[in-house]
């Protein structure tokens, strides 16, 4: 019988306190006894066990998953750390999982740093862990290594996470904004704003209440999916801040194209669509965090489209628009009523219309 | 959704769109330049560029975005004011969101907030209200503007704290009144202007009388407009069949939300609460008689004007600055000396740029078919 396992269990460090203190962060038994009663316990895993400074990777085995490496970080610094839909562990893992994806990548290795300001609870730092730890397996990535750091009262809000991220590329897939093209199509996987909407609602500050959940979401499988229908998929990019607005300009300007959508064509939920009308915000620049843009060649939009919205991620997939010839840079939109307008790259953050 | 998407239907927009036409082609044009039409309202400017309208009226249209957004024409020391009280450390000074960006002399409230000032955005003045019950210890003060339309619940606010017997909130209180306004554009000697389309949600706490001079002493027609797309092109169909049939009156396209005789229930909180200002400052109008409104001496200890030694001081506009010409229709958004170069939605000078309901901020951000043709037209004119 091997007995590792229950040693390296007895060892184990436990947390007997409610809540994290500047103790947690000095180095010693109290550091050592959170990070593994919270997060070894959580992402519990080969790579990340040894405890070192670094994890050690396979080369040979990343080669065998393809001939580039992605790699990516991001920071998440959501307030509130649990909205509906999701937490602030849900989204480190899907934010880094989806910039990789994106690539084309199959992602494949995660860091996370963990800032905590003091007075935070263990049992909401364990809530976050065990959601990291849930969303990584759904993504079929795994955490192997991290840092925690505890900083004083009001030197950082509750919770900060950083998270990076590796990932392989297979060498037949090559994504770029310079692979696309006059006539390619865009379509996006589902409807829009729902992040953004639900993070707003979430904040209290404006005494709204509705049903909106974030659609925080590891896009991996529908990745899969979408570039498996169609392989000439020429770029993606999943819209976070900024929403899809921001990104159609980022694609317009990178490709010296113009850029047409249809404002009939735009999937938005009805609650979402009520809540841009009563505080004036404009859903086309609302965050989304399990969506993504994707631009292919329209002979293979029905087909990419087709695969979307059989996969549970891209029930609602839509093509929105395509590239054109027009004044390069340009995005514009053909109205619901029947005008054009221009959808121009947000100046600062969207605020709610006094009237 | 429901009783939204039935006025932006874009069959019916055609519809309109021809009989636009139609009732342009029976009139006879002014021969040196187009129809003006001045909306009156920011949130009309709003929707005429968020759903591509000007580029549907035929040529001979011209649509000149008036002085109704109240964000944008908060003049700069009255924001100064406010960072000042923003600034006090038992203040958690609250607003509505736009209002955050609008620049001071010294600093906008996202600056100030950045600053350390508790500075927090509501919907409405009672979220305001609810804040100083949860804060006894702080002094709540709401950031009170905008016309007609926001009066009344700023009113009702303070009318509730009375009730309450609240201590700690007041309202430093920058509501305008749009009526003086609209008369200091009509006696502007260099003004063009063939009708407008009035308020709609102004109108609907005033009515519809005290626009009846602009027909009867300026003869100008005016159709009070709701915001839906439709609204605006019916109500420019309304403004031009008047035009072509030489009438001059005040109609209301608006009439389900709008009653000939307003809303007693709130001219009467209105009348309780404030009384007219001498004159008002309006940035990129200058001061106009009579057209804004300050906290009645019974409220007393609800104004923060009274309640804190305030610097109040006069910031002149920037010099380069042509927001009034714009206003006016005298010249175009884009024809302004300073528009996307010195001024931009980032960093306005003046107060057309400041909210998304200011023409240039909204020709900056959505653009406008007639702006390119205007463009164009300009080119040719030089070479």
């Amino acid at each position: 019988m091997n007995v590792a396992p229950f040693i390296q269990q007895r060892l184990r460090g436990k947390v007997h306190v409610p809540t994290v203190t500047l103790a947690h962060g000095g180095g010693g038994k109290a550091m050592k006894d959170l990070i593994d009663d919270v997060f070894v316990t959580a992402f519990d895993n080969p790579l990340l066990a040894p405890l070192d400074d670094q994890a050690r990777l396979d080369l040979a085995g990343l080669a065998g998953r393809g001939d580039r490496l992605a790699f990516t970080t991001d920071s998440f610094v959501v307030d509130p750390l649990v909205f509906p839909g999701g937490d602030i562990g849900k989204l480190a893992v899907c934010g880094t999982v989806n910039d990789l994806v994106v690539g084309g990548a199959a992602p494949l290795y995660l860091a996370c740093a963990v800032i905590v300001e003091e007075g935070v609870t263990v049992d909401a730092l364990r809530r976050i862990a065990d959601s990291m730890a849930r969303t990584a397996r759904e993504a079929s990535v795994t955490i192997v290594t991290g840092d925690t750091k505890v900083v004083n009262k009001g030197a950082c809000d509750k919770v900060f996470i950083t998270t990076t991220g590796i990932g392989a590329i297979r060498a037949d897939i090559v994504l770029g904004a310079e692979q696309v093209r006059c006539g390619d199509a865009i379509l996006v996987n589902g409807l829009l704003g729902d992040h953004g909407a639900a993070i707003l609602c979430a904040r209290g500050d404006l005494e709204l209440q509705t049903p909106i959940e974030s659609d925080c979401a590891p896009l991996h499988d529908l990745v899969a999916t979408l570039l498996a229908a169609a392989p000439k998929t020429r770029f993606l990019r999943d819209p976070t801040r900024g929403g899809v607005a921001t990104v159609l300009n980022e694609i317009a300007q990178a490709v010296r194209l113009s850029i047409e959508i249809d404002e009939s064509a735009v999937p938005l939920r009805e609650e979402v669509r009520g809540f841009c009308e009563i505080l004036g915000l404009d859903p086309l620049y609302l965050a989304n965090e399990g969506k993504l843009v994707a631009v292919v060649p329209p002979e293979q939009a029905d087909a990419a489209v087709a695969a979307m919205r059989a996969h549970p991620l891209g029930r609602d997939a839509r093509r929105i628009g395509g590239v054109g010839a027009g004044e390069p840079g340009r995005v514009t939109m053909r109205t619901v009523f029947g005008g054009t307008r221009i959808v121009d790259m947000l100046v600062g953050e969207q605020l709610p219309r006094i009237c | 959704m429901k009783y939204v998407d039935e006025y932006r239907d874009r069959d019916k927009a055609q519809i309109l769109v021809r009989e636009i036409e139609r009732v342009v082609a029976e009139i006879k044009l002014p021969p040196d330049r187009p129809l003006q039409i001045m909306e009156v309202c920011g949130g009309h400017t709003h929707s005429i560029f968020r759903y591509g309208i000007e580029g549907m009226l035929p040529k001979a249209i011209e649509l000149v975005h008036g002085p109704g957004c109240p964000v944008c024409v908060l003049p700069m020391g009255r924001v100064d004011d406010c960072v000042a009280i923003a600034e006090r450390p038992e203040v958690i000074l609250t607003t509505f969101g736009d209002a955050m960006r609008v620049p001071g002399s010294r600093k906008s409230l996202l600056q100030a907030k950045a600053d350390g000032a508790d500075v927090r955005m509501v919907y409405s003045p009672m979220d305001a209200l609810a804040l100083a019950r949860r804060h006894p210890d702080r002094e709540v003060v709401f950031f009170g503007i905008g016309f007609e339309t926001t009066m009344p619940s700023t009113a009702l606010t303070v009318l509730q704290a009375e009730r309450e017997g609240t201590q700690n909130f007041s309202v430093f209180c920058n509501h305008i009144t749009i009526v003086p306004t609209i008369k200091a554009i009509l006696d502007s000697p260099d003004l063009h202007l063939d009708g407008f389309l009035g308020p709609g949600h102004v109108s609907m706490v005033i009515g519809t009388a005290p626009y009846e001079f602009i027909a009867r002493f300026y003869k100008k027609p005016m159709v009070i407009a709701g915001f839906e797309p439709l609204d605006v092109l019916q109500s420019v169909w309304m403004v031009l069949k008047q035009i072509r049939d030489g009438r001059c009156a005040i109609e209301n396209q608006y009439a389900r939300i709008v009653p000939e005789a307003g809303n007693s229930a709130a001219l009467r909180a209105v009348a309780s609460v404030y009384e007219l200002r001498e004159f008002f400052e309006w940035r990129g109008l200058g001061s106009i008689d009579h057209s804004g409104v300050r906290i009645r001496a019974a409220y007393a200890r609800f104004d923060a004007e009274r309640k804190f030694a305030l610097p109040n001081i006069r910031i002149a506009d920037p010099k380069s600055c042509q927001c009034g010409e714009v206003l006016k229709g005298v010249i175009k958004p884009w024809q302004c000396k300073v528009f996307g170069t010195a001024c931009t939605p980032e960093t306005p000078l003046g107060a057309l740029m400041v909210s998304s309901e200011g023409a240039c901020s909204a020709y900056y951000q959505y653009g406008g078919v007639k702006r390119r043709e205007g463009d164009a037209i300009a080119q040719a004119g030089a070479a």
